[in-house]
């Protein structure tokens, strides 16, 4: 048979290359998209921001200066986002139009899928964490860095909010996906000590503290202010990323 | 290669949704290197086993195999020798159009050249506008270029030119013929006539989930080397139409259009059309058309069903 333009010639990519095409398209878009980007950089600058002013305002008694202390809040926040919030909305709206159906027919297995979301995730938190972080240290920050500390909250925060953006966006319609991962992130911004200490609840304190929220802020805060991995915290997050996991598996849809 | 081995195989499969029956015992047969039309009205079960080869649906009874292969169970080895193009969506809203074809194209080892696919199915002009500003023509173009970019052995389109404008149409349906000059399959689900009567080596045509006939679309409408006429009538008493039968013969099919016409149907010749004239005479008869050509699908499918296939 001689060659034509369609001739076959099937087969899929490396999975390495394909995993990588599908981390920088989902990174692309994440970042291009403006709604996205607000919650992912503009919101936390802001609530940095905010936070240093209203803590010259008002005394809250802390423990450390104002900056050490929201800082790695701030970074915490912002893994929240983009592993939580984002991934709920964008593959909530994936199903919607079709884009993981579609990827379902195409040589990228589902675990490939998967890990170029949790890779295009990491990229997109690298990002924030460069302008939080520069931002912070302009401001006069002072960590005492535990490089494992930070890197375990990060990957541990990004595998349990992750997991369960993938099981609201998993269980709800896009639209209610939308309104319900804002709700949540707003929720815990405020109430979850994701920027403001465990400490400064009060007796509810003990319970934020169990919300994967709490555990990421606090394992930030110990990794950034003490120096040290924050044992009980990270396993907290596993708790919750085997929990979001074992769901999302139970409950997804593909389509 | 061996072409002995069919691309597609469905054997008597059953799916469906709740307690509504989607696909009822439906077997077919695609062989390589053909276009094989699933021709039906809406809801006859085109998409549920077109999906089930696609490995999205599992059987609940019966069995699909794809180059030999379970969609279900061999779904890895599958997926990258299969194009597939769905019914609708399928990409990002906020994606560029040339960004996903080229997203899609990476996926696999020896792409085509999304240049030159995108400048044969007429996107080049508009590879940098969002996915949800294209025209419902130009994203149907686009999924169907997602589905050949990997070079598959076998293409399942479904509704390929849904939304295209005539000149798109024309476009697509060379391409398609040039894909199987090359030695792709290509499966699609139509339920326009003339489609499958244009560009299928064989149609199979399914209602209600089951295959009601199967052939070459020249097999399919050729009725024993006889013209087809075709009359619209008045409502006549039985007896009258009893005399048509005479001379039209057995295979004459009579159907009503509403409450005051009915379609009669039947292969003529030049002996029988003299015949029908004098029948008219005879009654004082004037028919509302009357039409003398080769049978249509059209007319395959009204008398296999006695309705007509919705457009």
């Amino acid at each position: 048979m001689s060659t034509g333009t369609f001739t076959p010639d099937p087969g899929g990519a490396p999975l390495g290359r394909q995993v990588m095409a599908q981390a920088g398209m989902e990174a692309r878009l994440i970042l291009r998209n403006g709604e996205q980007l607000l919650l992912a950089v503009v919101i936390p600058v802001v609530v940095l921001l905010g936070g240093i002013v209203a803590s010259k305002r008002i005394d809250l008694n802390l423990s450390e200066r104002p900056i050490d202390l929201l800082a790695p809040g701030v970074l915490a926040l912002a893994i929240m986002s983009t592993a939580f919030t984002s991934t709920a909305i964008a593959t909530g709206f994936e199903r919607r139009y079709g884009v993981i159906k579609r990827l379902g027919a195409s040589p990228l297995p589902r675990h490939g899928l998967l890990l170029g979301k949790v890779l295009a995730l990491l990229v997109v938190e690298a990002f924030q964490i460069v302008v939080v972080a520069a931002l912070a240290l302009s401001l006069g920050w002072d960590p005492s860095v535990s490089i494992l500390g930070v890197l375990l909250a990060s990957v541990l925060g990004t595998a349990a909010f992750g997991a369960l953006g993938l099981l609201v966006a998993g269980l709800l319609r896009a639209e209610a996906t939308l309104a319900f991962a804002n709700l949540v992130y707003l929720l815990l911004m405020v109430g979850g000590a994701v920027v403001i200490p465990v400490d400064e609840y009060g007796a509810l304190g003990q319970v934020v503290r169990w919300l994967p929220s709490g555990a990421l802020g606090e394992s930030m805060r110990e990794a950034l202010i003490h120096g040290s991995p924050a044992w009980i915290p990270l396993l907290v997050l596993v708790g919750w990323a085997a929990v979001g996991a074992a769901l999302t598996a139970r409950t997804f849809r593909w389509e | 290669m061996p072409l002995a081995e069919p691309a597609v195989v469905v054997d008597r499969l059953v799916m469906k949704y709740g307690d509504k029956l989607a696909v009822n015992s439906l077997s077919l047969q695609v062989d390589r290197g053909t276009i094989t039309s699933v021709l039906g009205p809406n809801g006859a079960g085109k998409t549920t086993t077109l999906e089930t080869c696609e490995g999205y649906r599992r059987p609940m009874s019966g069995s699909v195999r794809v180059l030999g292969l379970d969609p279900q169970k061999d779904r890895r080895a599958l997926l990258p020798r299969i194009g597939v193009m769905l019914q609708s969506g399928g990409a990002w809203s906020g994606v560029r159009a040339m960004e996903m074809l080229d997203h899609i194209a990476k996926l696999h080892a020896n792409p085509l050249d999304t240049g030159m696919l995108s400048e044969r199915l007429g996107l080049a002009d508009c590879g940098r506008t969002p996915y949800r500003r294209l025209s419902g023509g130009q994203q149907q173009r686009l999924g169907l270029a997602m589905a050949l970019v990997g070079r598959p052995e076998v293409v399942f389109v479904d509704e390929p030119t849904a939304g295209m404008d005539p000149h798109a149409r024309r476009t697509t349906w060379d391409l398609l013929q040039e894909m199987r000059a090359d030695g792709v399959t290509v499966v699609l689900t139509t339920h326009h006539m003339d489609e499958a009567e244009r560009l299928s080596d064989m149609v199979h045509i399914i209602d209600h989930g089951r295959v009601i006939a199967s052939g070459t679309p020249e097999a399919l409408t050729s009725s024993n080397h006889k013209a087809t006429l075709r009359m619209v009538l008045p409502l006549l008493p039985d007896g009258a139409l009893q005399g048509l039968s005479a001379i039209l013969g057995p295979d004459l099919e009579v159907s009503p259009i509403d409450d005051a016409r009915v379609q009669a149907l039947g292969p003529a010749d030049s002996g029988t059309l003299a015949a029908v004239a004098r029948w008219y005479e005879h009654h004082e008869v004037l028919p509302f058309s009357l039409t003398l050509g080769q049978r249509t699908l059209e007319d395959v499918f009204l008398e296999l069903t006695g309705r007509e296939m919705e457009a």
